[in-house]
């Protein structure tokens, strides 16, 4: 008894030690080739946002370059204080919740069409994804074009003004900003939906056929708590993208009519301004409205996927 | 399938002609817009006739010429680093057993996260002070905030259905990891790479934020920059048509080249977002 409890071990030992090594090893490479492209995001994204938290500590203007001096708190204080920055917080969230739950909508209509085509999936796939392939300045200027009064086609159809001008007032701006970013980005929303559609078995769809449960039904009661943990990571994506929001809204108003979204802000501020210190206050506001807006998604992903975890 | 009556094909008929539709106004818009003279820009119609006068206007213009070279370029160079460090990256995810290989994907998820007008100010100021202003290398280290995780995500997703008995079975007759590597798996994996580096493309081609603050001449703008640039610049009579033809110029290569590779397209997209 005692013998064979001392001798398990010894036998053991350099089995184990022979894995080590050859574990050891792979992780060595593994970090060797993982390093480079590490590295360099690292250095790409870290470093400038660390600068950026710098920056957005100074007075820092480069108009007066030589007033540069330390002010703690106090950039970010004129931030939190101005409407300016709110009324763009809402403006953003306004356009990102919309254009986002617009995109889930047509997004899963599109998923199912695909999924469930009797014929034409390949002309639905290749013209979905001509929207996701376009320069999305290209996109905004094509809307903004067609929405002018004077040359677009849109102020042409029956129903409509001849002279409608959505963009210059403040609803048809964002109608048309939404808009232009649900046309370029639900393809992208479509096919991560598609994927998600392709995990749910036809089996369980069949079997609830059998059991008499409608298409409606079925959609909600199989695909979709089934499809959850597709449409969480569909929708982190898309939000985050949304509230980045800057190409369109430039091309399309550059900001006016109370369109002016977080990103066009900073612009303004950074560049337009000059003003390095307070634009980078703004600039690591967005960065933290990013992480809150992330960390919310990746908490109810967690959640999800345990529950389905949990349930199978 | 056969199952399927008249009515249900025809309603699935709409469906699609719906979705085409749908898809491709814009894009006829903008080259309807392209195509036709200076008198015709009011008429407010799809087709009024082939003109080809905006593509020689721009076609003449030096700084769209330089514009595109300068897109070509950056874009193409971002790309290539991109998926070369990106391809190392991806392999040892894919492939090899080592602790941490779940921080760097998180890692890389949380850079492609990352809002591009958090870093757009100190590059401005740190680029103007080592002379990276107004340069293809100042465009194109910022690139790799967005194209090294898309890459490393689109490259090990592809990576991991690669049979790789095939590199033990090259090691087993004597081969080295690396010699396994290059000749075994590398030609596997070229449709992958090249897949995620049509994707990569299309992305450092669609950038605007950085090409737009970070470059202030024909030096190094790109054609989206270019684009704002040109109506910013003639506010009295906005140049419809030319920014239409430009527009069309470059969303053409783009779109044949998504047309081509649809179904890798497709899959790389998709792979990586549900498999990572």
């Amino acid at each position: 008894m005692e013998a064979g409890q001392v001798a398990a071990p010894v036998a053991a030992a350099p089995k184990r030690k022979k894995v080590t090594d050859r574990a050891k090893a792979e992780r060595k490479l593994g970090w060797l080739l993982c390093a480079p492209a590490v590295i360099a995001m690292l250095i790409v994204t870290g470093y400038p946002i660390g600068y950026a938290v710098y920056l957005s500590l100074q007075k820092y203007d480069l108009r007066f370059p030589d007033d540069k001096e330390f002010v703690g708190f106090s950039n970010y204080a004129d931030v939190l204080t101005s409407t300016t920055w709110w009324t763009d917080v809402a403006t953003t969230l306004i356009i990102t919740v919309a254009s986002v739950a617009i995109e889930l909508v047509l997004g899963m209509l599109i998923a199912l069409v695909m999924h469930r085509a009797i014929f034409g999936r390949g002309p639905v796939r290749a013209a979905v994804l001509i929207p996701y392939g376009i320069v999305t300045v290209v996109a905004a200027f094509a809307w903004r074009y067609a929405f002018d009064p004077a040359s677009g086609f849109v102020a042409g159809l029956p129903l409509i003004s001849d002279s409608a001008a959505p963009l210059t007032e403040r609803g048809g701006s964002l109608l048309v900003i939404v808009m232009t970013e649900v046309w370029k980005t639900t393809p992208f929303m479509a096919l991560l939906l598609l994927a998600g559609l392709s995990l749910v078995p036809d089996e369980l769809h069949e079997a609830a056929k059998v059991d008499g449960a409608s298409a409606l039904q079925r959609f909600y009661s199989i695909t979709l708590p089934l499809m959850r943990p597709a449409i969480l990571v569909a929708l982190l994506f898309r939000t985050l993208d949304a509230f980045r929001i800057f190409d369109s809204a430039f091309i399309l108003t550059g900001g006016a009519n109370g369109t002016e979204t977080v990103s066009i802000l900073g612009y303004n501020v950074l560049i337009n301004r000059v003003n390095l210190g307070l634009g980078s206050a703004v600039s690591i506001l967005i960065f933290i409205c990013v992480i809150l807006i992330a960390t919310f998604f990746v908490k109810a992903l967690g959640t999800s996927t345990a529950q389905q975890r949990g349930e199978t | 399938m056969s199952g399927h009556t008249n009515r249900e094909r025809g309603m699935w008929s709409i469906l699609i002609l719906v979705v085409v539709l749908y898809a491709l106004i814009p894009v006829a818009w903008i080259t309807s817009l392209s195509l036709k003279t200076s008198d015709q820009l009011s008429d407010k119609k799809f087709y009024s006739g082939v003109s080809f006068d905006n593509y020689d206007v721009i076609f003449s213009d030096d700084t769209f010429i330089a514009a595109l070279i300068n897109s070509l370029g950056i874009a193409g160079i971002a790309t290539l680093i991109s998926i070369v460090l990106a391809a190392m990256a991806a392999y040892a995810l894919a492939r090899l057993n080592f602790a941490g290989k779940a921080v760097i994907l998180s890692g890389a998820l949380a850079v492609a996260m990352f809002p591009p007008i958090s870093i757009v100010g100190s590059l401005f100021d740190m680029w103007r002070s080592i002379g990276l202003y107004d340069t293809w290398l100042g465009l194109i280290i910022p690139y790799m905030t967005f194209t090294l995780p898309l890459a490393i995500y689109t490259l090990s997703a592809f990576f991991r259905e690669i049979p790789w008995e095939l590199e033990q079975a090259a090691q087993i007759d004597g081969a080295t990891p690396f010699q396994a590597f290059r000749k075994i798996i590398v030609p596997l994996a070229a449709p992958g790479v090249f897949t995620a580096a049509i994707l990569v493309f299309i992305f450092a081609w669609n950038d605007f934020i950085f090409a737009n603050t970070l470059t202030s001449t024909d030096a190094a703008r790109t054609v989206p920059a270019a684009l704002a640039f040109f109506t910013g610049a003639s506010q009295f009579e906005q140049p419809i048509g030319a920014v239409s033809a430009a527009a069309v110029v470059v969303t053409i290569p783009i779109i044949i080249m998504v047309l081509i590779f649809q179904r890798r397209i497709v899959a790389g997209l998709t792979a990586g977002a549900v498999k990572g």
